[in-house]
């Protein structure tokens, strides 16, 4: 319950109370949803750093125009909550297929930028040598890891980028690399893989490196666009519900634990 | 003038995709799937489509997946193991309503249920065509690829070890013509920015902005009313050999079809009353053919290369009103691949002998369980019709 503290003391405090209605003498004075998404309310918890992250990639398919020639394959996660709410192809695949599902897609349309999302659990966890495969293969699609470090969807459980000492449902002390086993940095394996044309990790938990993965997304379809293999981008997102810590806390929460481990930056670039 | 060229099964079916439209093929090595893969990767390229030697069978349907979703005509297929990881893809891709062909190169006929029932998760099913040879595979590989896109399901074609390694003589005349145009609902990318982008997904095609996100209770029952039209819209197929006046009708499919023709014929020629069904459809399976093809029988004997599946199908469609017994649980070689070195015609000659001659008088209802336990390895031959009573 959130209060409003701009009342006098003595008064009865007025309770937010979130409603799909719109209020009728409401007044919108400004639409900021992203060019290519359809509704601008989103269905995912407060605080979640996924919707940031698919903006970031929709913003980039509108800076190189390529909304009219792209086909966007979505993982099974919470990130699908955005499959049905795009203005681009959707490709629904499931759960760990995306990437082999983008590469079907892209040998029959070679000319378009296909692209998969996929979280972590999704990507890592259920699918992780379909993405270390389409590397290899050299593949000219672009796939977007949202690293969360945790099964989002089911309601915080342990993946394999969970970091140590991250708490989640099923390491509830946090996790111990004797007991849980180590988490794996997923953008360096695939920076280690001929094939590949651009490979980053970003993060959405502050405007400075939103701006920054914005720009690794354009790079990204550069690179898909000039031919020059598989792109990858690992994003990292906060999840405040499944790391139970309060949504006001969980950007530097991303920054002190999450991205010490994965740590943001360009690992690989084929650009000229 | 007319050409024609001795080719191995497994070239055939690969020959028969081609001819169908198939653009689009990945697979993972597993004989005798094995072969058919080989020649894909020989045929595809000239015609300007793409075949993968995929990583495994779990991406060789993903890659389907997403060929099919673009309205390319696509295929994968494996062998039983194989096919066992591609389920869920299959499963769902029908909630999807991407259509592709899956060839089920089938080691034996131990597969039966994984073919007919699906061996996913879910209310789905999907057509099953199945030919008795090379010969009929051109045919039935148009029908599959026109019945996926059609009901936008995915659907099988039956192979086999046999049937991948037996030559035969076919017509190449004609060049293959080129594929069908990409249907509506396809993706190809340029609906984006118009505001009516598409959307392909086994959770429905609902869109936010339409006021309602993904219904899945409403999108399981258009997909089961969907299911229903299109296992209403396939006529069930079987051919018929001898069945007017048959005593005993034999029932078997692919290669065992062939087999099984070949000892009806022998029978015949000595002017004994045995006949032949051969379900080419087995999904929807001919039920009304058998139970009509047996109405004057006094025995149905299912010939099957595997411990008795089809013969459930068989029994559901004459109810009881014609007994049903197998021939079946046939010892295969140490290769595993399915070649059973007691399926012969005269293995199964004899075995309708003795059917013909065990009297049937007072015995109304088919579902009697057989004497003895079903015919094992050392029990085979001559004798072997005593199992059949």
């Amino acid at each position: 319950m959130t209060t409003d503290h701009r009342q006098g003391a003595g008064e009865t405090p007025a309770r937010i109370v979130p409603s799909h209605e719109v209020p009728p003498d409401a007044t919108l004075v400004a639409d900021n949803t992203a060019e290519l998404i359809d509704v601008g309310e989103h269905h995912l918890c407060p605080g979640c750093g996924e919707p940031i992250a698919i903006r970031a990639v929709m913003d980039g398919l509108s800076l190189l125009g390529l909304a009219e020639r792209c086909i966007a394959v979505f993982g099974i996660g919470c990130s699908t909550a955005f499959s049905n709410n795009l203005d681009v192809e959707v490709l629904q695949a499931l759960h760990g297929r995306a990437p082999s599902v983008a590469t079907g897609a892209a040998r029959s349309r070679p000319g378009l930028a296909v692209f998969t999302i996929q979280g972590d659990g999704d990507l890592a966890n259920e699918g992780l040598q379909e993405v270390l495969h389409a590397a290899a293969r050299g593949e000219n699609i672009v796939c977007f890891m949202l690293n969360n470090g945790v099964f989002g969807e089911t309601g915080g459980h342990l993946t394999v980028t969970t970091t140590i000492g991250q708490r989640t449902k099923n390491t509830l002390e946090g996790r111990d690399a004797a007991r849980h086993g180590h988490p794996m940095r997923v953008a360096e394996l695939l920076a280690g893989i001929d094939g590949v044309g651009y490979v980053a990790r970003g993060a959405v938990n502050n405007a400075g490196n939103v701006a920054r993965t914005k720009r690794m997304v354009v790079e990204a379809f550069t690179a898909q666009q000039q031919g020059l293999g598989l792109s990858f981008v690992e994003i990292l997102t906060m999840c405040p519900t499944g790391w139970f810590v309060p949504t006001t806390e969980a950007p530097a929460y991303l920054e002190e634990t999450i991205a010490a481990t994965h740590r943001v930056g360009v690992l690989r670039s084929a650009l000229g | 003038m007319s050409e024609t060229r001795l080719m191995e099964g497994s070239e055939v079916f690969a020959d028969a995709m081609v001819r169908a439209g198939c653009r689009f093929f990945a697979g993972y090595p597993m004989t005798p799937f094995t072969e058919v893969l080989e020649h894909m990767a020989t045929a595809l390229p000239p015609v300007g489509g793409v075949c993968i030697n995929a990583e495994s069978e779990l991406e060789a349907v993903g890659m389907v997946w997403g060929a099919a979703a673009t309205g390319t005509r696509a295929a994968t297929g494996s062998t039983g193991q194989g096919l066992s990881l591609m389920q869920e893809s299959i499963a769902e891709a029908s909630l999807a309503g991407i259509g592709f062909v899956v060839l089920n190169m089938a080691r034996g006929q131990g597969d039966y249920f994984q073919a007919t029932r699906g061996g996913g998760h879910g209310d789905y099913r999907t057509p099953v065509l199945a030919p008795s040879g090379p010969s009929e595979v051109s045919e039935l590989m148009a029908e599959a690829f026109e019945l996926a896109d059609r009901w936008r399901n995915p659907v099988v074609v039956l192979g086999d070890y046999y049937m991948a390694h037996t030559w035969v003589d076919m017509d190449v005349t004609d060049s293959p013509p080129d594929p069908p145009d990409c249907p509506d609902w396809a993706l190809d990318g340029t609906s984006g920015g118009t505001g009516a982008a598409k959307l392909v997904s086994p959770l429905g095609t609902t869109k936010q902005r339409d006021g309602v996100g993904y219904d899945l209770a409403a999108h399981y029952a258009d997909r089961a009313r969907r299911r229903a039209e299109m296992e209403a819209g396939i006529a069930p197929r079987a051919e018929l050999t001898d069945t007017d006046d048959a005593e005993v009708v034999v029932v078997a499919y692919s290669t065992m079809a062939r087999y099984a023709h070949a000892a009806v014929t022998e029978l015949r020629r000595e002017g004994l009353a045995v006949g032949l069904v051969r379900p080419v459809t087995l999904w929807p399976f001919p039920g009304d053919a058998v139970r009509e093809a047996s109405r004057g029988a006094h025995t149905i004997v299912v010939y099957e290369n595997n411990a008795g599946q089809m013969i459930d199908d068989v029994r559901l469609s004459v109810l009881g009103a014609t007994p049903v017994v197998g021939h079946n649980g046939f010892a295969t070689d140490s290769s595993a691949f399915g070649i059973a070195p007691d399926v012969t015609v005269e293995n199964l000659t004899s075995a309708l002998r003795e059917v013909l001659a065990t009297p049937r008088e007072g015995r109304a209802d088919g579902d009697r369980p057989h004497a003895g336990d079903q015919r094992t390895a050392d029990r085979h031959g001559a004798g072997s019709g005593e199992d059949l009573t």
